[in-house]
């Protein structure tokens, strides 16, 4: 009896941080939706953007698709494949400087 | 989840144990059901297509001269008399954060084998996906009216109207298969489909309870979607 108890606790997690998670990913949206509401701008506006997206992501990666408790052969091959779209990101902003660049240049200078 | 115990196999934590599993014998991930490694690896290919949406989204967005438009104005709501910014946008995020964690709830009940529980929050959970689903019909309802097209629109930068339709329509069709999907697996959960171990209908495997949890996935996954919608498309 008390053995099949102590296995029911390990194997599955209590309701607790569960609901802990859950209001924290509506303080954490809230808190993005008044970045939009003040109208904050420029650095302060994209780093608080950022901040709270990737702290939202990653609880719900962490508890709720229960990341943190899979062993890391598992989660290594799910998150390492990011820096690849991390690099993609960065090449395509070097893209992106360059046209716009282009762009003005020839729309002032004409072709 | 870790808790897993293998005859003849010593689990170790952290690298050392990734290191351990990837060489062993017979499976690399110790202890993980086929189908929730099969839906982790369909969701990251998922990952690639949505980062390359939103990827293209920020070229196109960084490399146009003419202004894009102020996301907070071209979907604010006029309610009681005043402008309110990105409101129906904040009660879909709610809306989606709600029924996530219903889900989450839903799979833990189910591993109890909590079979009304877990019905009733994966009925719950789908509903809050159809009203998502029911609240982005209506946005691009309101958009379509107003003349945003996929090569146009009134507000300022042409390419706007193309990377709306194509990001939160391909957002939009994974929470429509979710709903499906959820749908069918609150009627196998009442039914006790799980409990009994029943066959699915393209599969040899026997129903259990890690099938709401495979599901839990996906449905999580489409909410971690939203997230980067969110951030990138409309608060940006």
């Amino acid at each position: 009896m008390d053995k099949t108890k102590k296995q029911e606790q390990t194997s599955t997690h209590k309701i607790g941080i569960y609901l802990w998670i859950w209001g924290l990913l509506f303080v954490l949206s809230f808190f993005s939706y008044m970045v939009d509401w003040y109208q904050f701008q420029g650095m302060l506006r994209w780093s608080l953007i950022l901040f709270f997206m990737f702290l939202k992501a990653g609880l719900i990666m962490a508890f709720f698709m229960h990341l943190y408790w899979e062993r890391y052969a598992l989660v290594n091959v799910l998150l390492w494949p990011m820096t690849a779209i991390a690099c993609f990101i960065f090449l395509m902003v070097a893209e992106f400087e360059y046209t716009v660049f282009t762009r003005f240049f020839y729309f002032v200078v004409g072709g | 989840m870790s808790d897993i115990k293998i005859e003849g196999y010593e689990f170790k934590p952290g690298f050392k144990g990734m290191a351990k599993d990837t060489s062993s014998d017979q499976t690399m991930f110790k202890g993980v059901h086929w189908g929730k490694a099969m839906m982790w690896i369909f969701l990251l290919s998922d990952t690639f297509i949505f980062s390359c949406f939103l990827i293209s989204y920020m070229k196109g967005r960084g490399s146009t001269i003419i202004d894009w438009p102020n996301p907070s104005e071209v979907f604010g709501l006029h309610v009681f008399g005043v402008d309110v910014p990105l409101l129906l946008i904040a009660i879909m995020t709610f809306v989606l954060i709600t029924s996530s964690g219903t889900m989450a709830l839903a799979v833990k009940y189910g591993y109890e084998r909590n079979k009304k529980m877990c019905g009733w929050l994966i009925l719950a959970t789908a509903i809050g996906g159809l009203t998502f689903v029911g609240m982005q019909a209506f946005e691009w309802g309101k958009l379509i009216h107003e003349g945003v097209r996929p090569w146009e629109n009134p507000f300022g930068a042409p390419q706007f109207g193309s990377f709306f339709f194509m990001i939160t329509g391909f957002h939009g069709t994974h929470v429509s298969i979710g709903v499906i999907f959820l749908f069918i697996y609150a009627y196998k959960t009442f039914a006790g489909h799980y409990d009994e171990g029943k066959r699915g209908w393209f599969t040899t495997m026997k129903g259990d309870y890690v099938e709401i949890e495979i599901l839990g996935l996906y449905w999580h996954f489409v909410d971690l979607v939203w997230v980067f919608i969110f951030a990138f498309f409309y608060l940006w």
